[in-house]
Parts: C-alpha cells; sequence; structure tokens
C-alpha cells in the first residue's frame, strides 16, 4: 500500500471526514488553550474540570438540553467547590482537587447508569469522533468558536495574566474576571475535546501540545503557533492510524502527541535534552581547556 | 474635616488606615504622608505589616478603616491613570516564561491600551524610550530569564517607566543582588526622584535607609513614625521598630 492510498482511500468515507476536521478543530481550540494552561501552571485544574463535566454532560443529556450548558455549570461548579474547601480547610490544594473530581466523576458515572437513556458511557470516557452525530458536530463548531474568539481577544490580557497577576491588576485590569474567564473556557474545551477522545483523555488535549511547544520555543506567540500545529497534526495522524490499524481514536491520538512530545524532549534545540547534555559537556570541557 | 485634601506634592496619604484578615489585625490605624520625589525606606520587622501596607496602596487589601490617597485622588483614580508601579520581588517571577524583555515592558502599558491590547507607535516608543533609560535596549529581544539578575531589575524598572508611574513599590529590591547592581539600581532610584517620582522601598538593610532614602516609615503593626530621615531615624525610633524598647 502506497503513502498515496494510505492518505486518500479513508476519506471516501463521510465518517472520516467529518472525524477529521472535527477533529482538527478541536485540537487547535485545546492546542492553543494548553498554552495558557502549562504556562500557568493549571494542568492538575484541567484534568480535574474535564473529569468534572461528567455528570452535567449526562444530566444535560437525560434532560435534552445542549451538553455544553451543562459541562460548563459543573465545572466552574467544581473549582468553585474546590476553592471553598482550600478556604475552609487546612488540607492542600491537590489533595482537594483530588477529592472533588473523583467525586464529581463517580457521580457521572453513577448517573450513567441510572439514566438509561441513549447515552453510552464508553462514548463519554473514550470519545466517538468515529461516530460523531450532526447535533453533537454543530455544538462542538459552537463551542470551539466561542472559545476561541474569546481566547483571541483576551490573548493578551491572559498573557499578562499568567506571567504576571499583581502587575495586572495594579494597572486596573480585572484579574477576578480572566480567572473565571479561563476557568469557563476551560470547560468549554474539556466538552469540546470530550467529543474526539473523551473524558478520560481530554487532559492530554490540554496540556500536552502546550508542553511540547514550550520546549521548542522562548516566545509566547510561536508557542501558541507550534502548540496548535503539533496537536492539528497529532488529531490527523491519530485519526488515520486508528483506521488503518482499527484502533481506539483517543488512544491513537493522545499517542501520536506524547510521541510528538517525546521528540521535542529529545531534540529540542535549546531546552531538549540532548541541547542540554551538550551544554553541559561543554561547560565540563572548560577547565580542561584552560590547562591545555 | 477628617481627612484634609494633602497638598500636591504629597504624593501618598493614609489616614488611620486598618487592615485585618479574617479577624487578625495586620495594621492598625497607620497614618503616613510621603512627598513627591522622594525616595522612601519602609522600614520594620517581618509581619509588621510592610507587605500589608504596599498591598494596601495596591489596593489589594480592603480596609477594615482609613483612607489612601495617590496624588491627591482614590486608589481607583490612581489605577485608572496608572500611577502606581509595582516591582516584583525575584522569586516571585517565572523567569522560564516564553516571553522577551520588550513584551515585558510593553505589560507596562496595557492600562491605556484599547482591549485587544494592539500597542501604538507611541506604545513602542515608550518601550524603547524605558529600555534606553535602563541600558537594556541591545537586549530587548532577549528571553526575560536570559538577563542576569541586575539586568532583570532593570526591566522590571523599565517596565515602571513604561506604564509613566509616579509612585512605584518596592518590596526588597537589593535581595540576592551584587553590590554591582545594587549602585546602578540606587542611581537609577536617584534619578527617577529627580524626575518627581517617589518610590517606597522595603528594606531590611539600615545602611539603605541612610544612605539613599531621605524619607523614611517604621513601622510595627502600625506607623509609628514618618518623615525625614534625619528627623526619623533616631536609635529610640528604632528600639520601638524593632521591639527593643519599651512598646
Amino acid at each position: 500500500m502506497g503513502a498515496w492510498t494510505w492518505l486518500i482511500e479513508p476519506l471516501q468515507h463521510t465518517f472520516m471526514v467529518k472525524a477529521l476536521l472535527v477533529s482538527a478543530l478541536v485540537a487547535t481550540v485545546c492546542g492553543l488553550l494548553s498554552c495558557f494552561l502549562t504556562l500557568k501552571g493549571w494542568a492538575l485544574m484541567g484534568d480535574a474540570v474535564s473529569h468534572a463535566v461528567m455528570p452535567g454532560v449526562v444530566i444535560a443529556y437525560a434532560l435534552n438540553l445542549p451538553f455544553a450548558l451543562g459541562a460548563f455549570v459543573f465545572g466552574v461548579g467544581s473549582v468553585a467547590v474546590i476553592g471553598y474547601i482550600k478556604q475552609m480547610t487546612r488540607i492542600k490544594e491537590d489533595t482537594v482537587i483530588g477529592l472533588v473530581f473523583t467525586g464529581f466523576f463517580a457521580l457521572g458515572i453513577t448517573l450513567v447508569s441510572k439514566v438509561r437513556s441513549s447515552i453510552d458511557l464508553t462514548h463519554i470516557l473514550f470519545g466517538n469522533v468515529l461516530g460523531i452525530s450532526p447535533s453533537d458536530i454543530l455544538q462542538t463548531l459552537l463551542i470551539s468558536g466561542l472559545v476561541l474568539i474569546l481566547l483571541l481577544v483576551f490573548y493578551r490580557d491572559l498573557v499578562l495574566f499568567c506571567f504576571d497577576p499583581t502587575h495586572a491588576r495594579s494597572i486596573g485590569i480585572h484579574t477576578g474576571f480572566l480567572h473565571y474567564l479561563l476557568l469557563s473556557v476551560l470547560s468549554l474545551a474539556a466538552v469540546a475535546g470530550l467529543q474526539t477522545v473523551g473524558i478520560i483523555l481530554v487532559v492530554a488535549m490540554l496540556v500536552t501540545p502546550g508542553a511540547t511547544a514550550y520546549l521548542l520555543t522562548d516566545r509566547f506567540d510561536q508557542m501558541t503557533w507550534i502548540a496548535i500545529l503539533s496537536a492539528v497534526c497529532s488529531s490527523l495522524l491519530g485519526v488515520y492510524f486508528s483506521y488503518w490499524l482499527d484502533a481506539s481514536t483517543a488512544g491513537c491520538i493522545v499517542l501520536v502527541q506524547t510521541g510528538l512530545f517525546v521528540l521535542s524532549f529529545l531534540f529540542a534545540p535549546r531546552h531538549g535534552l540532548l541541547a542540554q547534555s551538550r551544554r553541559r559537556g561543554i561547560d565540563r570541557g572548560f577547565p580542561s581547556d584552560r590547562q591545555a | 474635616m477628617l481627612n484634609p485634601r494633602p497638598q500636591a506634592e504629597t504624593r501618598i496619604s493614609v489616614q488611620h488606615l486598618s487592615v485585618d484578615y479574617h479577624g487578625l489585625v495586620a495594621l492598625y490605624d497607620a497614618s503616613l504622608q510621603v512627598k513627591a520625589a522622594s525616595i522612601c525606606g519602609l522600614v520594620g520587622m517581618n509581619g509588621a505589616g510592610k507587605s500589608t501596607l504596599i498591598k494596601a496602596l495596591m489596593g489589594f487589601v480592603q480596609p477594615s478603616y482609613g483612607t489612601i490617597a495617590i496624588n491627591g485622588h482614590s486608589l481607583r483614580q490612581a489605577r485608572r491613570d496608572h500611577a502606581v508601579a509595582y516591582v516584583p520581588q525575584a522569586e516571585s517571577v517565572d523567569w522560564n516564561f516564553p516571553i522577551s524583555v520588550a513584551d515585558v515592558v510593553m505589560m507596562g502599558r496595557y492600562g491605556s491600551m484599547n482591549l485587544l491590547r494592539i500597542p501604538r507607535r507611541s506604545d513602542h516608543q515608550a518601550v524603547r524610550d524605558s529600555l534606553e533609560r535602563v541600558e537594556l535596549w541591545p537586549l530587548n529581544q532577549r528571553q526575560i530569564g536570559e538577563l542576569s539578575g541586575g539586568q532583570r531589575k532593570r526591566a522590571f524598572l523599565a517596565r515602571a517607566l513604561a506604564q509613566g508611574a509616579s509612585v512605584l513599590l518596592l518590596d526588597e529590591p537589593f535581595a540576592g543582588v551584587d553590590i554591582r547592581t545594587e549602585k546602578l539600581m540606587i542611581e537609577l532610584f536617584q534619578q527617577f526622584r529627580r524626575e518627581g517620582r517617589t518610590l517606597l522601598i522595603s528594606t531590611h538593610d539600615m545602611a539603605h535607609v541612610t544612605g539613599f532614602c531621605d524619607q523614611v516609615v517604621l513601622i510595627n503593626k502600625t506607623v509609628l513614625a514618618y518623615g525625614e530621615t534625619s528627623e526619623v531615624f533616631t536609635q529610640e525610633n528604632l528600639a520601638r521598630t524593632f521591639g527593643l524598647g519599651p512598646a
């Protein structure tokens, strides 16, 4: 089989074209967002929110509401609960995050098992981009569009918020608003990501592209482009691999993402492992140079 | 009237300020005035309320009592005027952040830009001018972490300049700074003073206060004394500040 067949044959199926387009769109949104999350140190928060949206999605499905709405309420709600418990007790934040999101997640799983409508647990957990319905495509389009617009409008403010919130406040920028904006966008992106890779792996979409790009550049603008590029490539390649290997789409997408990270980790020109060990080698070389 | 409008040459005016955190008193009935064009040392033990005062001046904590005026205006107005700049401590900055020196300084301009923060020609010019002032313009495209310790300090001073701040708040600016850098910073501070700016510098080092601070504020849960260094910085006042004498 040639590379041409490998690329073209899957495109004869409408479901494959849809899957490729939807996952590329979701990758763009999550890739951009991942830059903010990795620099803000919110990876764990991303994990928490993406799991905590589950009961919201189930309830919304059961009530025939847009699932983005349910996800949004529970995503932001979980963060409020995390903040409240942290403030009122002496438990450390990572513990609070762990216990809150698993609680929400467990509620979601229990609800799914009781509300036996058209909801398929495995689709929520592992995504179902190959069988995505027209209404889900529409929702994903709307969510992605909204998230992209918000991130682009508040792009500079969010960079400042990640880098130096104190300065932002001192010049009158409302950091509380930016905090909740980023959380809301995170909840929405989690629902979008849920379509392609499912709740379990959506955190990879929200973290890995940013981490990969962070090792490759020292400029935020470049970082966003690299992150988006790596996320989109991973999604497209992942969908193809999943088709040809008849393997889990979510698994394939995230594996490609992880693979790109490993490449970046090893070979990044300045911050990669090889570059670092080469620099250390040069450093060690200095004393002997002086002796010579 | 309780709070007479301060004279034009008063930069910072604090009247009967009290701040508590969940019932724990951090600052009680603190009053002080700092005039324009001065370098003011903020001296007190750890936990004496220095950081609380600085936070209050930025409007980050809600006073339970008292008023603060910057340039004779409310803090809200001062924020709108971008009058107050905070120069962060080195350890609170993420030096690996993917951002250039010029971009950091540009952040000083955000307050006066439109919502999308698209820099105008005047913003670029302000960034360049500020970086030239602190002699960092040739390094303006470096990633912020590639600067040396002293250059990092100067980059954040340039941001305050680009902001056009008349009040600079500096929390322990000399922590972990070598002698050469310290001298350079003090020279810059003195230039800022000549331009009419006011610097409030929290410090542990008494030699700094006598060396270049013309004003001093002594603090221990309240303001014990403030004013000209030559008048206020006495053995007796210092003993009270550091809890050695009669309380």
